[in-house]
């Protein structure tokens, strides 16, 4: 498999001309951004992976006269902090990218859904959206932008649990079909991508999809931003090209007894140290929302597995009976094989009920817990146990 | 207990009568008085025409609208992996130190209620908490934490 060395670039936070991006976009047609987007492979940053150039493109299909833009700022995923960075310090990119999206897809409202627990941003960010409201009018284009703010509901980064929520109800996510793109928030078509996609958006469009396509992976195209947490002596954010061997990744942020690194928080995957050498970093190999957290031999994975359990039981909205008891009896059980109580082979019931959950979910938070749930209960067995 | 007095008419007036303003609205009484009573909830219900339970069933879903008495300054300590490996539980035993209460309670005075949240993304300077609304990360342990807590309450106090 192909893998790059690790390579550090500086797109996302690399300050540009807000005026000239923007002018370029509202001289181009819908069909043009589409295709613009389209053709740089760019995938959605938030974790899901979905090409955002065919996203648009279904929802610009749709005939409704109001379509909505929605930007997913609820960046709940244990681990993951860059939406903050990107928003604190680029906002005005994340605004561009939205008005860009809006003009292929022919919206002209767009919402932040930003969650509560970044409320301390919004005062900036209300005067740094004063200035792109102004700017957007002296070039003659057409689009508004809107905060809503979340309250502490990691299931409202779920798209159609967001729209509820912005809808004034109780963050339970939808059935789908219909998808957002034909049916989103208030019924209406609704384009919904994560902070970091729409900033790629206003990369692709600055400097064209050929240039982008340069980095990265034929799969996994661009660069993302990681977020490094965990055992590591340099955490924080840092932007790298897609398409890295964890390996790689761990000779540069790990402390030298790396054990296992959790790829994309709780709902990822626990990649153990044997494993590095042949795991990408990428679409093509394990994919990522940018969470990066690195666990040294120090590190019961037991207690690393329980927290994240307790983290789910907690966050699962109870909508659906497999994920609301799922993740109850995941937690019970690990609980009592540590303690003893039952069987070690106990462990392999548990194994066959997260896979359960993974099919019969109704929302991506049931069917991710079996990713955690089970890389770690299969690479680090005994400590489980023992 | 707090009399809404017209923060909710205010709330209505200003983000209108339709379901979709329920959370600005909640969010509003929220900022001012940190949790919402019974009353408040009723009021809500029949400026916007909905029944009581529907608004209560919103606010009892978001886990920072809270419908149980919360203090002035309400402390969420991130209780998530790296928050909780890095700490946090020396932060919790800490501040229940200084504040006399333990998890989940409030101070006599009603001024610091103390609680756990979920990953609020600050892995990177863990561990974190928030103090109403204003993250506070690692730099704040010890001493730091103690002289904190003390300003905030004098704050308070002028």
């Amino acid at each position: 498999m192909e893998t790059n060395k690790i390579s550090k670039v500086d797109l996302i936070f690399e300050h540009i001309d807000p005026r000239e991006v923007l002018t370029k976009a509202c001289g181009m047609s819908g069909e043009e951004i589409i295709e613009e987007i389209l053709a740089s492979g760019l995938k959605g940053r938030g974790g899901a992976g979905f090409p955002t150039g065919m996203k648009w493109k279904f929802c610009s299909q749709e005939k409704e006269e109001t379509k909505y833009i929605i930007c997913n700022a609820d960046e709940g995923e244990p681990g993951t902090f860059k939406d903050r960075e990107i928003l604190d310090r680029v906002a005005y990119k994340v605004f561009i990218g939205m008005a860009i999206a809006g003009r292929a897809i022919g919206a002209k409202k767009g919402i932040i859904y930003l969650r509560g627990e970044y409320k301390f941003l919004l005062p900036q960010l209300r005067m740094e959206l004063d200035g792109f409201h102004k700017m957007i009018e002296e070039i003659g284009c057409e689009f508004e932008i809107d905060f809503r703010l979340g309250s502490g509901a990691y299931i409202c980064g779920e798209e159609s649990a967001l729209f509820e929520s912005i809808e004034g109800k109780r963050g339970e996510p939808r059935n789908k079909p219909p998808y957002p793109t034909a049916s989103g928030l208030f019924g209406k078509p609704t384009v919904i991508n994560n902070v970091e996609t729409l900033v790629n958006s206003v990369i692709i469009i600055k400097y064209g999809s050929e240039s982008y396509k340069k980095m990265g992976t034929q799969f996994s195209t661009g660069a993302k931003v990681f977020s490094v947490s965990g055992d590591t002596a340099i955490p924080g954010i840092y932007e790298l090209e897609l398409g890295m061997s964890l390996l790689e990744f761990v000779k540069e942020f790990g402390d030298g007894d790396t054990k296992a690194v959790q790829v994309g928080g709780a709902a990822g995957f626990c990649v153990p140290r044997k494993l590095f050498a042949s795991t990408v970093i990428g679409f093509e190999g394990v994919p990522t929302g940018g969470s990066m957290k690195l666990f040294n031999s120090s590190r019961s994975m037991y207690n690393v597995l329980h927290n994240y359990l307790e983290f789910f039981n907690e966050e699962s909205c109870g909508q659906c009976t497999p994920c609301r008891v799922g993740c109850q009896q995941l937690l019970r059980g690990v609980e009592s094989v540590k303690k003893g109580e039952s069987k070690s082979t106990y462990l392999n019931e548990l194994v066959k009920l997260s896979d359960s959950m993974k099919i019969a979910s109704k929302c991506g938070l049931g069917q991710s817990v079996g990713n955690a749930f089970n890389s770690i209960v299969e690479n680090f067995r005994e400590e489980i146990i023992y | 207990m707090y009399q809404t007095d017209n923060l909710v008419k205010d709330l209505v007036e200003e983000h209108g009568r339709c379901r979709e303003s329920l959370m600005p609205i909640l969010q509003g009484i929220v900022e001012k008085h940190n949790y919402l009573t019974d009353d408040a909830m009723v009021e809500v219900a029949s400026e916007l025409d909905i029944s009581a339970a529907e608004v209560y069933g919103t606010a009892s879903f978001y886990s920072f609208l809270d419908t149980e008495p919360r203090g002035k300054y309400v402390i969420r300590v991130c209780r998530t992996i790296t928050c909780s490996m890095k700490g946090k539980h020396e932060v919790i035993e800490s501040i229940e130190d200084i504040l006399k209460i333990k998890l989940g309670e409030t101070t006599s005075n009603g001024m610091f209620t103390l609680l756990e949240t979920n990953c609020m993304g600050w892995c990177h300077k863990a561990p974190a908490m928030l103090i109403n609304d204003i993250p506070y990360t690692q730099s704040f342990q010890g001493k730091r934490l103690l002289r904190l807590l003390k300003i905030t309450c004098i704050n308070k106090r002028t």
